[in-house]
């Protein structure tokens, strides 16, 4: 293709993802730099229905609405957002590794403070769940290669119906199955003979059924992308092998899992970058208080609360962005070398 | 396209709602003076329903009136007003949500409305900003005592009255064997969590904040006095407590399965509602006002009002037909038809079973939910510093300590701390 064509064809996509990808985080990225005006602050009386009146304190609309006025961004607070106690919390790390306490106690303190315990959390889930649902899609894949055509469709549809539900759905209709009073719950406490098993109330409980959620709800897109490569992997190729006396194992891992690599890669690459943004599950599960991840930390900024802190979500959608692309650097850089590799 | 579609729906529906309600009254109007547009913005319960629907009777030729009643009000509510013209004209608020507000300045006073079509309204139900009227409310609202009568009885156990007697009845019941877990809260991590905080600290008649300033001053014997009764509550709830907010309250209520709880007040009418609740349970559902702790005089629950703002940015024709069409939607006609779904603070409101505890709190002395403007960075605060401590995992010392941190953070992003 000529490159004007290739230009010209590129030319609208490229644009599109200016105005709604870039632009967008480039305005996080300085929104983030910002904290609000010095409040101008005043002390007026109040009077409410219950019987009399208070002093209280107000902010001052008219001073505040001249201060915007002058610099509707607020004030200008370098990394100031990135550093404090809610974000990075440069502090309170020198306080906890300035001290001589032991180790374990370093890491409660360091799981104490809200980010790095959101963090622990999305690695976990970016590390636990990303290989077991590709190794789940691809057994499933495997699995459904073998089945006569007449049942491959049903099969195909039930193995993809996990992804077709919506994950806050998903996660809600998990979180009811395993309520002490649900299937799971209930089957558990009697498994375990243990009335007061809650799944619900311990934390590592509770962290491995968004795990279990997470491989649930991630599988099928690996096995989606591992079936559809299934179906190039030359035949003549694994037939020698049959020749050769490998045995269905060999073959698998020999001839099938080489072939399936490049994709393999693909699916890592896509996947850690989702499961990077983990949000629903925390939701659905209702799991906030032993399970936190970044995105639930921009979601608490902005929605669920009485004020909003619009700098704060800012700076911690910055450090998603820059977590994805450093967990995606080596997976890029062997893709890199890959691309590099065929054309020589 | 989309959202005029929406918009024509969503006025359908409250057209219908208002027939339904309102009967033949829905065709005539109420007798508005001048011309104009009423759009109510509010957050989504029944009282409100009903005040929407009455206000959506005074629509006629020259005034038209739609309204969004939707739980996600508070994200809304900024935004929308901030627009010129303001998408909405009519803001329901409570002492929360008026805060954020107040403090943009986008919300007028409302002195010479009140003069000219405020006759029906109450001196009780004027909120006063310095000095002006700034909001009018309708309904008084707050968390109160559910208790079953059935299993105190049974127990041989008065009404507690105090959170010291909650903790002791508890045992009581829990040792007879009548229920494993006779207490809940809403104790799930969030604003359900923060306001179990506030309620108790309110209580105990201390102040959140240093006298006139930003300052924190929650780190005190009150504040720990809190914390260990919260934490001495959930020996005797469901393991699940960290997942409970106030919807998942009601529904373990219902189920029989909780024999004291703390829950609002706007769920109470629901709660003995013989149709819709678990018959058994409602016949023995009785209220009281919230419990006092550590040894303090009033109702531990923080005192809540709904009520109406107006828009700032709208035209004066919008804003005088609106304050018209919600004296309209809250007059003690209003309310008499529908006295049972909320306390109201409107004249001639004769309160029925469900308003006890709302009453018992306010009478009880109980104060209101603080409206500083850096309550609400409290709050969220709160909301997630509290969590490892409910959950069993550090102490109250810990706990009041990440809380100052985090408000200190965000206070200073606000920019109401150096």
């Amino acid at each position: 293709m000529p490159h004007r064509t290739f230009a010209a064809f590129i030319f609208p996509s490229i644009l599109a993802m200016l105005l709604f990808i870039t632009l967008p985080i480039f305005s996080v990225m300085v929104q983030s730099m910002f904290i609000e005006h010095p409040a101008v602050l005043t002390t007026v009386e109040n009077c409410g229905p219950f019987g009399g009146c208070t002093t209280e304190t107000k902010v001052d609309t008219v001073a505040m609405a001249k201060l915007k006025a002058e610099a509707p961004m607020g004030q200008f607070a370098g990394l100031a957002n990135y550093l404090n106690h809610n974000h990075l919390a440069i502090d309170d790390l020198r306080e906890i590794f300035g001290t001589k306490s032991g180790f374990a106690e370093k890491v409660s303190s360091l799981m104490n403070l809200p980010f790095y315990r959101a963090l622990a959390f999305t690695l976990t889930y970016c590390f636990v769940v990303t290989p077991l649902a590709m190794a789940l899609g691809f057994c499933i894949a495997l699995a459904v290669n073998t089945l006569p055509r007449l049942m491959k469709g049903p099969a195909i549809f039930v193995s993809i119906l996990p992804m077709i539900i919506t994950p806050l759905v998903g996660s809600l209709i998990l979180s009811w199955m395993f309520n002490p009073e649900g299937i799971f719950g209930a089957t558990l406490q009697w498994l375990a003979n243990d009335p007061k098993l809650s799944l619900r109330a311990s934390p590592v409980l509770t962290w491995i059924v968004i795990l279990t959620y997470g491989v649930w709800t991630n599988g099928p897109f690996s096995f989606v992308v591992f079936y559809a490569g299934l179906q190039t992997v030359p035949m003549d190729t694994l037939e020698s092998a049959r020749i050769d006396g490998a045995t269905r194992w060999q073959a698998t891992r020999f001839v099938i899992i080489p072939h399936l690599m490049p994709l393999a890669t693909f699916v890592a690459l896509v996947q850690l970058m989702d499961n990077f943004r983990v949000f629903e599950p925390i939701v659905g599960f209702s799991a906030q208080a032993n399970a936190t991840s970044l995105s639930w930390m921009v979601y608490n900024d902005l929605v669920s609360q009485d004020a909003q802190q619009f700098g704060s979500a800012a700076a911690t959608s910055v450090m998603t962005i820059i977590g994805v692309l450093i967990l995606l650097t080596p997976v890029l850089i062997r893709t890199w070398r890959d691309f590099n590799r065929k054309v020589a | 396209m989309n959202m005029k579609l929406t918009k024509a729906v969503a006025a359908g529906a409250v057209s219908f709602a208002a027939l339904i309600a309102g009967g033949g009254a829905a065709l005539a109007d109420c007798g508005i003076q001048g011309a104009g547009s009423v759009r109510i913005l509010s957050n989504d319960f029944e009282a409100l329903r009903v005040v929407n629907a009455a206000a959506a009777e005074c629509a006629n030729d020259k005034v038209k009136v739609t309204s969004n009643a939707t739980a996600e009000h508070k994200n809304i509510q900024g935004p929308a007003l901030t627009a010129n013209p303001a998408e909405y004209t009519v803001a329901m608020v409570a002492n929360n949500s008026i805060v954020p507000l107040l403090n943009d300045g986008l919300i007028r006073p409302l002195d010479d409305l009140v003069a000219k079509y405020g006759a029906d309204l109450q001196p009780n139900q004027l909120i006063k900003i310095d000095g002006k009227v700034m909001a009018i409310a309708f309904m008084g609202n707050g968390q109160h005592l559910f208790y079953r009568k059935d299993i105190l009885a049974k127990a041989g156990l008065d009404v507690p009255k105090s959170y010291e007697d909650v903790l002791a009845d508890a045992k009581i019941i829990k040792d007879k064997g009548l229920m494993e877990y006779p207490l809940a809260a809403s104790d799930k991590p969030g604003w359900d969590l923060a306001a179990e905080f506030v309620n108790m600290y309110l209580g105990t008649g201390a102040e959140f904040f240093a006298p006139g300033s930003a300052e924190l001053a929650i780190d005190n014997d009150n504040g720990r006095k809190v914390l260990e009764t919260m934490r001495a509550m959930t020996k005797f709830m469901n393991p699940d407590y960290l997942t409970y907010d106030a919807n998942e309250l009601s529904k373990i209520w219902d189920a029989g399965n909780v024999a004291l709880m703390n829950q609002w007040g706007s769920l109470a009418g629901a709660a003995i509602d013989p149709v819709k609740a678990n018959k058994d349970v409602a016949a023995n559902t009785g209220f009281a006002a919230a419990p006092t702790i550590s040894g303090g005089s009033i109702p531990a629950a923080a005192l809540w009002w709904d009520g109406f703002s107006i828009a700032k940015n709208i035209s004066d024709d919008d804003a005088a037909a609106s304050f018209q069409a919600m004296v309209h939607a809250i007059s003690p006609a209003t309310v008499a038809a529908h006295s049972e779904v909320a306390t109201w603070l409107v004249k001639g409101y004769v309160p029925g079973p469900a308003a006890i505890g709302v009453m018992g709190n306010a009478t009880g002395g109980a104060k209101p939910y603080p409206m500083q403007p850096y309550m609400g960075l409290l709050h969220t605060a709160l909301s997630s510093g509290l969590a490892d401590f409910i959950a069993g995992k550090e102490d109250a010392d810990q706990a009041l300590k990440d809380v100052k941190a985090s408000y200190d953070a965000s206070a200073k992003e606000g920019g109401f701390l150096k």
